[in-house]
Formats: structure tokens, sequence, C-alpha cells
């Protein structure tokens, strides 16, 4: 679980990828190439930023044919703010205010 | 989705849970009422669950919330029902198709809910739906690994 969390913390906190994650937001199931087309970034940046978000289940993908669409997956940020915040809910709005600082602080 | 059936209008939602427990009991929480009013907004379900049958999701007071028919039924890996809500006098006619695709990964079980319809389903529904289905799959991973289910609120519909 805390390794899964972790997964999640890590992936979200990049800005690239949460761009990504918004395109997908704004338009569910895009393929690679389109999602490259809204991106200022090199196809191999976008792949590996993909992968990266896959690994931590924040994207789901179909195959479609020899398509693969990538689907918006928020079910691992609701595990989080469940399970985990509302756990310590007498400490929610400091959970809150570390979550916002490792979120801001954590861009590699 | 990769044992031949082919996809042929792409889903609307995709969502994935791993949850640490067996396929067997993931198949149980779908299909029976004593897990699914823990994590399913005290919704109970009435089906025999074969191929064919027809399928019912109940809320609390009595009312049907959603109805429709159980197209695939292969325990337990795979459930495919239509899904029409029944209160919604706006809803669009044509069935929005879920599909539960239950697989061991590891030590883990991967559930995977599509969400595909040929319908311009609003996109209020659609938001609506989704925030719920979120909640409902983090709560059944709860459910399953802690044996409590999460503390999640809906009303009922007007």
């Amino acid at each position: 679980m805390s390794e899964a969390v972790n997964d999640v913390f890590r992936a979200l906190a990049d800005p690239s990828r949460r761009a990504l994650l918004d395109a997908l937001f704004k338009r569910n199931g895009q393929t690679l190439g389109e999602l490259c087309d809204g991106m200022a970034m090199t196809r191999q940046a976008v792949t590996k930023h993909l992968a990266l978000l896959e690994d931590a289940n924040l994207v789901a993908v179909v195959w479609r044919g020899r398509e693969k669409l990538h689907y918006l997956n928020p079910v691992p940020i609701h595990e989080i703010s469940e399970r985990w915040i509302s756990k310590y809910e007498r400490g929610r709005l400091s959970a809150l205010s570390d979550l916002k600082k490792a979120l801001e602080s954590d861009d590699e | 989705m990769n044992d031949g059936d082919e996809l042929i209008v792409p889903p609307d939602v995709v969502y994935v849970t791993y949850i640490r427990t067996t396929p067997r009991e993931v198949w149980d929480a779908l299909t029976q009422s004593a897990f699914t009013k823990q994590f399913f907004f005290g919704r109970t379900v009435e089906s025999d669950w074969k191929q064919g049958s027809p399928w019912r999701l109940v809320m609390p007071d009595g009312r049907t919330d959603v109805a429709g028919e159980v197209l695939v039924s292969d325990q337990p890996r795979k459930l495919q029902v239509t899904w029409f809500v029944e209160w919604l006098h706006d809803a669009p006619k044509e069935p929005t198709i879920i599909t539960y695709d239950i697989e061991p990964v590891g030590e883990l079980v991967k559930l995977t809910m599509t969400q595909h319809t040929d319908a311009k389903i609003p996109r209020k529904f659609l938001e609506a739906g989704k925030q719920g289905w979120a909640a409902i799959l983090s709560s059944l991973k709860s459910l399953l690994e802690t044996g409590e289910a999460l503390t999640i609120k809906m009303n009922p519909p007007e």
C-alpha cells in the first residue's frame, strides 16, 4: 500500500505528467500520437511519462486493434484521500498542507 | 480485453484498482448483497448472474436504481451487464455497458471497470457517474483488504 502511495505521489509530482492527466480529463481514451500533439514534449518524453503514470495506476490502457488508448484513472487518488487522509481526520488540515508541500517540492 | 473481444466503440471510462484478495472474493463482492450494501452506497443486487438473466441494483428504500441484463458471466473472471438508470427520466435509451474484468496479478487482483455506450451521454451524467465509481471501487478495495468499507454518502435521488 505505502509503495503504491509513493508511486502516486511521485507520478503526480511532475508538471508534465499532470499536464498529461489534464489532457485525458479533457478527452479520455487518447492514443500516444494524440497526446503528443497537444504537448511541448518529445514523443520519447511523453512515452516515458505515460509509462510512469501507468505504473502508478493513474492511467489505464485499453487496446483497440494495434492502438493503445489511454484513460485517466482517478481511483488511486480517491483511495489516498479516503484511506490515508480521512484516517487522520483530526489532522485533516495539517495532512492537506503536508500533501500540498509534498506535491509542490517534489518536482523532479 | 486481450481475449479477442474487440471493442468497436472505445470505452468512455476505464477504472482500475489493485486489491490484495482473490478473484473469487471480488466476484462475490460484486454479485452478493451482503457485500454490495457495504461498499455500493447501501445498495443490494438481485440476479442469478447467469448469461441472459435480468439483474437489478436496489436502493436502501426498495426502489430500483439500475436494471439491466447479464451479457457475460464468466465466474470469477468477467462480468458484463447492461446498465439502465431507472429513475432518470431524461436518461439515454441506449444501454450503457459495464464490464468488470478480474485478473490475478502476482499476489494482487486487478479489477478493471469499463463503461461504454453507443449513446451520446450528457456530460453531467458521465461526471456524476465517474465520481461515484471512484468512490465505489476504492470502498470495495478497502472492504476486501481491511474488512471495512469506506464511509461515503450519496443521497438518494429526489
